[in-house]
């Protein structure tokens, strides 16, 4: 009797399993819990669960934030939806793969010279955009110049700011010369802004028309309201397992979720959290909750009183009860970050920096130490930040009492906070989407002359560690010194950062997906289309 | 009829006057909107240098009342511009949406004008009956319901609950008409809800003033049936209100319907307005809202046309 109790028990795992309904971690522990050995049941694993993916099928997706005035242009891409739309039919020289590590994508390997200075991808001979032609080092030259040179309005200018020249190393190669040495050029390949795109005879590329050389080709859809996409069969890389894909723009929360429950789309983005709880009761829907790179922080200019006292900034990060953050703003769905800019789901991140807990004793000690007794201060912050985020400061607002901290929540109009709020007044919110690597984050906000350091932090140390670990091309020194960094930001640094939320996206039961999930952007890094199948 | 004629001729050239000031209104409405369309382009992303780049690309770097009358010299020519972001013409961007808007205007008006008017004639007939204040009571309660909240309830029970019709109104191309009416329905319907009060009561008011009348009276002792009395001889005198009541609505249901389209995901001109007021993109802003202008005038005009075709006392005013 027991027997067979426990056989069917196995059936149901290794058909969940199958259906790719548990993770291997859960597959592993019930099947064990079942009394089986860890052996036999990795073995039923490796049998179960490595499902073979099967073609075929329209999948549709549900996508938040598009905007009839989007466009092609990659240079300009803003929205999630177009971010998701990118990795759908446009490809990259490198790609994050779904256990987070850097994979090949148009380029199939690349190298540096020791110093980091100059890197060469060897391109695919396989990649042809969806006219048929040949992705040449042409086509990769033109795309990366398209966000450099003078009268670039590229948002990823920046990021190739250290890019001195490109040129062609043979017909399938591109070499990048760099001003300084940069260890992570290859991870900011897969920055949803580098699209390749076929180049024009004059070195400008062809946005245009909205040809690429990626999964998929677009065969109709309109900006703000969807598209549709059919397979390119030559593709250069595995997947691809449907037929077609849709991808339809639904803005509104409520939308979205019921096109899901209806079965109006296969998978969709961004789900409200507030009724996360609801939606997890229909057995038909598979919620994901992927931790993320993106982050929330509150930058404090450092350069301005009270917040040039560093005992006032140690004061403010401990004055935050994060966990109670996390429960009520995010209803669970975050990770708790410890006031660097680190993420779990990043490389190279440092687990033994002591956590930052709430300890209003201990920040009003400080500020008495400070002679700061007492505080008020102006806390900016607008709804559109996140969902939640009014809520978060009043919260805030309200355990920062009992450290003798007065934080004034002010709450700015959502239009323009970015060009009127953020960089401008000394204390407000602001949402981070992921970056690939620590390097990228640090360098772009935290970086003593960066436009955008907006805490305005100046540290000799931090900057001089950030220039040696870019260009350092061994893993474990670079992993010791962003450990060193963290360890400074966590203390000195001017940015109280409470959270790192979680991507929380839902896909119907048929739906299946490999056993990890991209973290950079939802839908398993965007790529969603091209990495998952139906059961 | 020549005075009809006249009529309209003058009202059409205020008409076109009003449109002019609503586009001087709009323009510096625009301008006045905190941040320009090179920093909402750009959004978090925005360097001084990209935003400069981008402000001379689209020729922003000109002062204003320069930028409002070359766009005036186009208009004038039937030259609507191109859209600052994305280079189409707004008059290919907005054509398809705002076919889009007609029909699902049309589709609501279509069902919501002839239910509306019978239904004030049927509670005029049975006032003050149980079924007058039923009819009353819900009409007047949907009209009060915020029209996503009206679209929210009409998902949940015949969309989620019994999946009778789609939650969601995207189109595709190749559609048959009878998959467009059936995917459309549901926001269709809510429009429907919230037009329907302020026709049907109209209705009622209007042919209960009526029916007080000594010429009513006469009808009546005459033996005429009430339904009679109603339809033959109140009806035709009632016309003008309704009719003004009507054209009302059927404006309100081309430039009303932003929330409807949010709900239901149906690619209209209100959403396209909204998201060209976010992205500061100026062309389009003023083309939607001239739409928008020109349909009121339009069907004001109609209606006072209509109202002076049914009630000749109004064409030769003492």
């Amino acid at each position: 009797m027991k027997k067979s109790n426990d056989q069917m028990m196995l059936d149901r795992l290794a058909d969940a399993a199958r259906q790719g309904r548990i993770s291997r971690r859960s597959f592993m522990n019930y099947s064990m819990a079942a009394g089986m050995t860890a052996t036999t049941a990795t073995g039923l694993w490796t049998k179960s669960a490595a499902a073979q993916p099967k073609s075929g099928g329209t999948f549709r997706i549900g996508a938040h934030d598009g905007n009839t005035s989007d466009t092609h242009d990659p240079g300009t891409y803003v929205t999630f939806s177009t971010i998701i739309l990118a990795h759908t039919y446009r490809s990259y020289l490198t790609l994050i793969e779904p256990d987070q590590s850097l994979g090949p994508d148009v380029a199939t390997e690349w190298s540096a010279t020791p110093d980091a200075t100059e890197w060469t991808f060897q391109l695919n001979d396989r990649a042809t955009f969806h006219n048929g032609n040949k992705v040449t080092a042409d086509d990769v030259i033109a795309s990366m110049n398209h966000h450099r040179g003078d009268d670039s309005t590229s948002a990823a200018k920046a990021l190739l700011a250290d890019v001195t020249d490109i040129v062609k190393s043979g017909e399938s190669a591109v070499t990048f010369k760099l001003a300084a040495g940069n260890a992570d050029l290859p991870w900011l390949m897969t920055d949803y802004h580098l699209a390749i795109c076929p180049a024009n005879d004059d070195g400008t590329i062809d946005w245009q028309s909205g040809l690429g050389c990626g999964p998929y080709k677009i065969t109709s859809g309109e900006f703000g309201v969807g598209f549709e996409l059919e397979r390119h069969e030559d593709w250069h890389l595995e997947g691809a397992y449907f037929d077609a894909v849709s991808i339809t723009i639904l803005n509104d929360p409520n939308a979205r979720q019921t096109a899901l429950v209806t079965g109006d789309v296969d998978a969709v983005t961004q789900l409200e959290l507030k009724t996360l709880a609801l939606l997890q009761r229909d057995p038909s829907i598979n919620i994901l909750n992927v931790p993320s790179g993106s982050a929330i922080t509150m930058p404090m200019h450092c350069d301005t009183a009270p917040f040039d006292d560093v005992r006032v900034r140690k004061a403010m990060k401990l004055a935050i009860d994060r966990d109670e953050i996390i429960e009520k703003i995010a209803f669970g769905t975050a990770t708790k970050a410890n006031d660097f800019h680190h993420s779990p789901a990043m490389p190279y991140w440092p687990d033994d920096i002591p956590q930052h807990d709430y300890d209003p004793d201990q920040a009003r000690a400080l500020l008495a130490e400070a002679g700061a007794e007492g505080i008020s201060v102006n806390l900016s912050v607008a709804d559109s930040v996140f969902s939640g985020a009014v809520d978060m400061c009043v919260l805030y607002s309200e355990q920062a009492k009992a450290a003798g901290i007065d934080i004034n929540v002010v709450r700015e109009p959502n239009d323009g906070y970015y060009s009127d709020v953020w960089l401008k007044k000394p204390w407000c919110v602001v949402q981070w989407g992921a970056r690939p690597t620590p390097d990228v984050m640090y360098s772009l906000a935290y970086k003593d002359d960066a436009a955008w350091n907006e805490a305005r932090w100046q540290n000799e140390r931090f900057n001089e560690l950030l220039l040696q670990a870019k260009a350092e091309l061994n893993d474990d020194a670079r992993a010791g010194m962003y450990r060193e960094m963290a360890m400074i930001a966590h203390e000195d640094g001017g940015t109280v950062l409470p959270m790192f939320p979680n991507f929380v996206y839902a896909t119907k039961g048929n739906v299946a997906h490999n056993e990890q999930l991209a973290a950079s952007w939802q839908l398993d890094g965007g790529r969603g289309a091209s990495r998952w199948w139906f059961a | 009829m020549g005075d009809i004629l006249g009529l309209v001729a003058k009202r059409l050239g205020l008409g076109l006057l009003t449109l002019l000031v609503v586009s001087v209104l709009i323009f510096f409405a625009v301008e006045l909107l905190p941040g320009d369309i090179a920093e909402a382009v750009l959004g978090q992303a925005a360097t001084e240098e990209t935003v400069a780049a981008l402000r001379e690309q689209m020729g922003l770097d000109r002062p204003a009342p320069v930028r409002y009358l070359e766009w005036l010299a186009g208009a004038v020519t039937g030259d609507f511009g191109v859209s600052l972001i994305s280079g189409d013409r707004v008059t290919e961007a907005i054509s398809g949406r705002f076919v889009n808007t007609l029909f699902l205007a049309a589709y609501a008006a279509v069902i919501a004008v002839p239910f509306a008017i019978i239904l004030g004639i049927i509670v005029a007939l049975l006032r003050n009956s149980i079924f007058d204040r039923v009819a009353n009571v819900l009409t007047l309660t949907s009209i009060s319901s915020p029209e996503f909240f009206l679209g929210y309830i009409l998902i949940l029970y015949l969309a989620v609950k019994t999946s009778m019709f789609p939650a969601i109104a995207s189109l595709s191309t190749d559609m048959t008409f009878a998959e467009l009416l059936h995917r459309t329905f549901l926001p269709a319907l809510t429009l429907v809800l919230v037009v329907t009060a302020h026709m049907m009561r109209m209705t009622r008011a209007a042919i209960i003033n009526l029916l007080a009348s000594p010429y009513i009276e006469m009808a009546r002792l005459k033996g005429t049936p009430p339904w009679k009395v109603i339809v033959r001889h109140a009806l035709p005198n009632a016309w003008a209100p309704i009719i003004n009541v009507v054209a009302l609505n059927l404006a309100y249901l081309i430039t009303g319907v932003v929330l409807v389209e949010v709900v239901f995901v149906y690619p209209g001109i209100g959403q396209l307005l909204v998201d060209a007021v976010a992205k500061r993109d100026f062309p389009i802003v003023q083309a939607c809202c001239l739409i928008f202008a020109a349909t009121f005038i339009l069907l004001n005009l109609a209606a006072d046309v209509g109202s002076i075709l049914t009630n000749p006392r109004l064409r030769h005013p003492k």
